[in-house]
């Protein structure tokens, strides 16, 4: 590590912290009080803080990572290199430095999180609302779908797909991560429009001769956010567990590019000689999914309607 | 009503055999593919044997005939029944998934109601941070750690195996081999357990608070009911009701943990002949084992929803509630 890289690396740690302190400070001073009941735990401020800071180290890798992450360095000398000063995370058994893999791999870790998150919960809002909202056939088999889809083990069925089809681009393992994960979010959208589509204001909307698409888009999903958004928050960390234990198993991500899945897997084997390699990669995941477990807490108590005053 | 959502359940179960054969039979890749040196006529002959050489729509039917007669079909990887590789590991995968179970439910239970009762103060606190950092733990990697922890550094159990190879090879029963299992069980079950341990009691503890506003439980209080009480028989009874849905949803953790806790631990379950099963594609293995394992999801999803409507009188008169109640 160099003098820059702790520069950016202690700018990065003081700009998340700032966000947050400001973000909350606002929050807490405010007369919003949904931000404040959101605000109000501090594990839930802590989540938003390490979230900020694993997430601008992973946009500014460049910057935080000392080395390529893939460029060996010295696989005579520094294979399996214990932490110190230079190598803050150790080397692993291809002379490798952790810490910038570790930063490189946020990016993909992170990044599979986030778009697979992103298409779980758009097919799962999407499905829910027109099982809801049309109900009769177009319930029945969408929901039929679901129950199919919930009855294997999600992992059962991506194994099969990511295996069979050896070596699939990085944008077709996050469809198939997020084609499998919109199930649970499914039937909570459509349990929340079937109570919706009952209320005046729906009414009054079809009754003005709105289409379908108009009414569920403006005036139902609009209502149903809460519940979506929280399973928002919950789903980044599930995709990001499915894509590490895919990885683990050694079909995720391909190396030698690295993610927090297939760096574990790499360190497994030498866990006992060099157990930063596994550990480091480990608590990554733990902390980010911790964060945003932390945070889906906090805003199941912020958008909770049984808190809100009449 | 139970013979209809039984139908269902059935149905769901040969949706999904369809999927998996459908999709393994879209997958690319052939058997005796052209880089592999195999004589053409002994491949075509092998081809002629399992029945490979027929129209797809052709091996679905005759498939879905022998499964109606009990045979799952023939392992090539293993070379042996299908159904004698899932009797020989099926139990395995009991004994594993049974044991976390236990400290599953057992420890996330105590927890749970502990936390609900110390409410905002400092154990709940301390606990409240301590079940989320576990419950959002890979479990593999928690595997990892425990072993290097328990099994390398300190000694204290086998870092893999179910049983002794030499002074219990399968099939011998005796007291020291049942301990011995017992020995070999115990990493691999805690590190399962933990995990679900840990979601568990965040979700009871959500239970517990959810009933703690209930008017009947302010009625207790006011009535001067003991605290010890109100809690144990007011909250908790109506709080294990939501419990009930929680072990419906335990089945589908319980076998993702399966397949990697297996891999890591050498532990000769399902999950780890499911996972080599795809890796070799052996498709009749792995059909049968998606078989099993949506099986154990659905039954035990049926199992949990009559379960609440025999404990919660309340849902008998609506009996269509249980199939709204929705899952995260």
């Amino acid at each position: 590590m160099t003098l820059g890289t702790w520069l950016a690396l202690v700018v990065a740690l003081v700009l998340a912290g700032e966000l947050v302190r400001a973000l909350r400070q606002r929050a807490l001073r405010g007369n919003r009080d949904r931000w404040r009941r959101f605000f109000k735990h501090r594990t839930t401020s802590w989540g938003i803080g390490i979230l900020t800071f694993l997430a601008i180290v992973a946009l500014a890798a460049p910057l935080l990572a000392p080395y390529p992450p893939n460029q060996q360095l010295d696989i005579v000398q520094l294979k399996n290199h214990g932490p110190s000063w230079t190598f803050i995370l150790g080397t692993d058994v291809l002379s490798r430095d952790v810490w910038s893999r570790l930063v490189w791999g946020g990016r993909v870790s992170l990044g599979i999180g986030a778009l697979g998150a992103l298409v779980a919960i758009s097919v799962g809002t999407v499905v829910g609302a027109l099982s809801g909202y049309y109900r009769r056939w177009v319930d029945t088999v969408l929901m039929r779908s679901v129950d199919v889809g919930l009855a294997l083990p999600r992992i059962f069925i991506l194994l099969m797909v990511v295996a069979l089809w050896d070596g699939l681009p990085f944008a077709a393992l996050v469809l198939a991560i997020g084609l499998t994960s919109w199930f649970g979010t499914s039937r909570l959208v459509r349990a929340e429009v079937l109570s919706l589509r009952e209320r005046e204001f729906v009414m009054a909307a079809r009754a003005l001769g709105m289409g379908g698409a108009r009414v569920i888009f403006r005036h139902v999903l609009p209502n149903a956010a809460a519940p979506i958004i929280v399973s928002a928050a919950l789903s980044v960390g599930n995709v990001l567990l499915l894509e590490a234990s895919l990885s683990f198993l050694g079909i995720g991500v391909a190396p030698p590019d690295p993610s927090w899945g297939n760096m574990i897997a790499d360190g497994a084997s030498e866990i006992y000689s060099a157990p930063w390699t596994t550990i480091f990669p480990g608590l990554a995941i733990a902390l980010v999914v911790m964060s945003l477990n932390a945070i889906a807490d906090g805003l199941r108590d912020a958008l909770d309607p049984r808190e809100e005053p009449a | 009503m139970i013979l209809r959502r039984f139908v269902a359940s059935v149905a769901i179960i040969f949706a999904v055999v369809t999927l998996v054969f459908v999709l393994i039979h879209i997958a690319p890749g052939e058997p005796c593919p052209s880089d592999e040196p195999v004589d053409p006529a002994v491949c075509s002959e092998l081809k002629q044997q399992f029945g490979l050489d027929r129209p797809v729509p052709e091996q679905y039917w005759r498939y879905l005939v022998a499964l109606a007669h009990g045979n799952l079909g023939y392992s090539f990887s293993l070379r042996r029944p299908v159904k004698d590789a899932l009797v020989e590991t099926i139990p395995f995968t009991l004994q594993l998934s049974g044991a976390a179970l236990l400290i599953d439910f057992l420890l996330g239970l105590l927890l749970g109601i502990y936390q609900a009762s110390r409410v905002n103060r400092v154990p709940d606190w301390v606990l409240g941070n301590i079940t989320l950092f576990i419950y959002s733990l890979p479990t593999f990697w928690l595997a990892l750690i425990l072993l290097l922890l328990f099994a390398e550094k300190l000694g204290w159990f086998p870092v893999g195996g179910a049983s002794h190879p030499i002074f219990c090879p399968a099939g011998v029963d005796s007291a020291f081999c049942f301990a011995d299992r017992i020995w070999h069980l115990l990493l691999p079950a805690v590190t399962l357990g933990l995990v679900g341990a840990a979601g568990t009691a965040r979700f009871q503890r959500a239970a517990m608070l959810d009933v703690a506003s209930q008017d009947y439980v302010r009625t207790a209080r006011a009535k001067g009911v003991p605290e010890r009480r109100v809690v144990l028989r007011h909250q908790l009874r109506n709080a294990l009701l939501s419990f009930i849905t929680r072990f419906g949803l335990a089945f589908p953790f319980l076998l993702t943990g399966a397949v990697l806790i297996e891999t890591i631990f050498a532990w000769p379950g399902m999950g780890r002949l499911a996972f080599n099963a795809i890796l070799t594609r052996d498709h009749t293995l792995v059909t049968a084992t998606a078989l099993i394992a949506s099986a154990v999801v659905v039954f035990g999803n049926l199992a949990a929803d009559l379960l609440l409507e025999l404990a919660d009188p309340r849902l008998r008169v609506r009996a269509d509630v249980t199939t709204e109640i929705v899952t995260v």
